[in-house]
């Protein structure tokens, strides 16, 4: 377990209070000035140096995204823009840095601002998280009295406005391209990359795009040296991550952790084991829910990081972790999941548009039992068709739920779905021929 | 993609009343010069509130005319993001997540109590006309699951009979408390707390 000295959100339960005074007990805005003179290479190097990945889902080197900013600024300004659009489900952990530590997400601000030469910085924050956005408002007026933001940040030199951007419940809009999208004023539909936003972003200029975590860590390493996070974890998985355990367990709760923590200590440890005991276990989202589930069998040994959520076929994601026990049907979870996906799709690109709408009515049929024996490779087929054939990652993140249900649990989907389908089909012609018509 | 009904009965007018007005110009400033389609979005809020809490079409087309952006654009934003209203909901209204995570926790436990106190159909007002509901996808409260949006507050960890609670609260015109309903504190694990306990005691 994580020793408290090394835990960087140590607000996280709101313990003490929000406010400024009290961040600054806690060790928020010390020696920022001093972090800021040692120069812009320095930052990013001792950033690169904590192999540092983005913690918005897709785990990016975060010092190698911010060496992408271009060095010069030339006739378009930099911005750097805060993904606060937190709308996985199953996770929650921006919304508490965002209401018990936003000192730390603004300081963070202040030193990603001055790495990647840009002055001004837009916060956007989902339209659900009304209060939170409220509480971070509460926190920039309070850098910006003490003169910790603004002109002249923190006696640096360097000046900072920090504006906040609400969207207005699109899931869509944690995609970064849509997210700058939204703040134009325009429909949250993600663009086509490349030009990456690093080259051509906000109002077609030079735009980093960091999650909230990320940003808020930022601060803490700098202080505490690069090389203090790469000691955290293990290689290329470094640090400490804020864990969402949610579903079916004893004590739902956020909690930060070592990265490659095992993801049975993480539920019993923490989150108090699973409702009815371990062995009422069936399956773990492990990293918000467009990752693919892992069985009981994989839970056991799992540890959560990146790269080995990725040799189990799934990802961390988040790390929003959804416990579902025996006691739930699977089949709906998933048809449910398949629902979000469905509603929240943009609409931009046909294949996720309708795939997402064909494998969320088929998982109904699923989980009724209506389904012929022959749908059940038709949906796999469905998410093929989805994966990789989209501008942005929503397709697969639509896709590979579904495609982790068929991977674990196909028997239990067949034995639900066992009967003949209605017109006998002619296997070498593909299904999307009506049937019926080829008949003599 | 969520399927937006535009309400039959639409008012004449609509302008902003002076102190959302003074807001609107403050939030053009936010954005850099000739960039004021941002604003869109934080405007179209300004209109939702100032309007019983749903936007009307000559409200788009006076926030068009505000930021002097073809109608078309502002109409695309308001159809495209599913939190703007565009007809009439309760004075209170009610959404309830029904997303994988709370609904594992029995979210449609709570869908249940509003159908009986409120409305059977999602969107209808209550019969005193004072109270709406609908389901949402995920509102980013996972851990507190189940729970529901009040307004612009969340309420937390709850069950039948707390939401039962809460909906009458709201019939008699109180506020209920925000915030979670086995009282705990925001999303730290219940009674089985291991971790920041020597900074806490400190």
């Amino acid at each position: 377990m994580l020793k408290d000295e090394d835990r960087i959100f140590t607000n996280l339960y709101n313990d003490f209070d929000p406010g400024i005074e009290s961040a600054q007990r806690r060790g928020d805005w010390k020696n920022t000035k001093d972090i800021i003179s040692k120069g812009k290479e320095w930052i990013i190097n001792e950033v690169k140096l904590s192999e540092l990945r983005g913690r918005g889902g897709a785990g990016f080197p975060t010092g190698l995204k911010w060496s992408f900013a271009p060095k010069e600024v030339t006739s378009r300004p930099h911005y750097l823009v805060i993904n606060a659009d937190e709308s996985e489900p199953g996770t929650c952990k921006d919304r508490d840095i965002l209401r018990n530590e936003p000192q730390k997400l603004i300081e963070g601000c202040l030193l990603a601002s001055y790495a990647i030469n840009a002055h001004k910085c837009y916060i956007y924050i989902r339209g659900e998280y009304l209060k939170e956005g409220k509480e971070l408002q509460k926190a920039i007026n309070e850098a910006y009295e003490k003169k910790l933001i603004g002109n002249n940040a923190c006696d640096s030199g360097w000046d900072l406005d920090i504006y906040i951007h609400y969207g207005a419940g699109a899931y869509i809009c944690g995609e970064e391209t849509a997210l700058l999208e939204s703040i134009e004023g325009n429909k949250g539909q993600p663009r086509l990359k490349p030009p990456f936003p690093a080259l051509i972003g906000l109002y077609g200029c030079p735009t980093i795009i960091n999650n909230v975590e990320t940003i808020a860590v930022v601060p803490t390493i700098l202080r505490r040296g690069g090389k203090w996070f790469a000691s955290l974890g293990r290689p290329k998985n470094t640090g400490s991550k804020i864990y969402c355990i949610s579903g079916n367990v004893n004590n739902p709760c956020n909690v930060e952790e070592e990265m490659g923590i095992p993801l049975k200590d993480l539920i019993d440890k923490h989150a108090g084991g699973v409702i009815g005991g371990w062995d009422n276990l069936k399956a773990v989202i492990p990293g918000g829910s467009s990752m693919p589930l892992i069985p009981k069998q994989i839970c056991e040994t799992i540890k959560m990081d990146f790269d080995e959520c990725v040799e189990n076929k799934t990802g961390l994601g988040t790390a929003g972790i959804v416990v579902i026990n025996k006691d739930q049907d699977i089949i709906k979870c998933m048809a449910r999941i398949a629902r979000f996906y469905k509603h929240e799709s943009c609409g931009q690109c046909t294949p996720c548009r309708e795939g997402s709408g064909w494998m969320w009515r088929m998982l109904e049929r699923m989980a009724k039992g209506e389904a012929s024996r022959d749908e059940v490779e038709m949906l796999m087929d469905v998410t093929k068709q989805i994966e990789g054939h989209t501008i942005c990652a929503f397709g697969e993140g639509s896709a590979w739920p579904v495609q982790g249900l068929l991977r674990h649990f196909k028997k239990e989907v067949e034995k639900r779905n066992n009967f003949n389908p209605l017109v006998e089909r002619n296997k070498k012609v593909p299904y999307l021929v009506d049937q019926h018509l080829l008949e003599k | 993609m969520s399927i937006k009904k535009i309400s039959k009965d639409q008012p004449e007018k609509f302008e902003f009343n002076k102190s959302n007005f003074d807001e609107a110009n403050k939030i053009i400033k936010n954005y850099p010069e000739g960039k004021q389609q941002s604003a869109v979005m934080a405007l179209l809020y300004l209109a939702q509130k100032q309007n019983d809490n749903w936007i009307p079409l000559v409200a788009m087309k006076y926030i068009a005319k505000f930021l002097s952006i073809p109608y078309i654009k502002v109409y695309e934003v308001a159809t495209f993001y599913s939190m703007y209203n565009l007809s009439p909901v309760g004075k209170y209204f009610i959404q309830v997540c029904t997303t994988t995570p709370c609904m594992i926790r029995g979210a449609y436990d709570i869908v249940k109590v509003c159908k009986k106190k409120i409305s059977e159909k999602e969107k209808e007002l209550s019969k005193d006309k004072t109270c709406s509901w609908m389901e949402v996808e995920c509102l980013g409260a996972c851990i507190n699951a189940p729970m529901m949006q009040i307004n612009e507050d969340y309420y937390e960890d709850l069950d039948e009979k707390k939401t039962a609670n809460i909906i009458d609260q709201i019939y008699k015109g109180e506020k209920p408390k925000p915030g979670s309903y086995r009282g705990r504190k925001n999303s730290e694990p219940e009674n089985n707390r291991k971790t920041l306990l020597n900074i806490k005691n400190a």
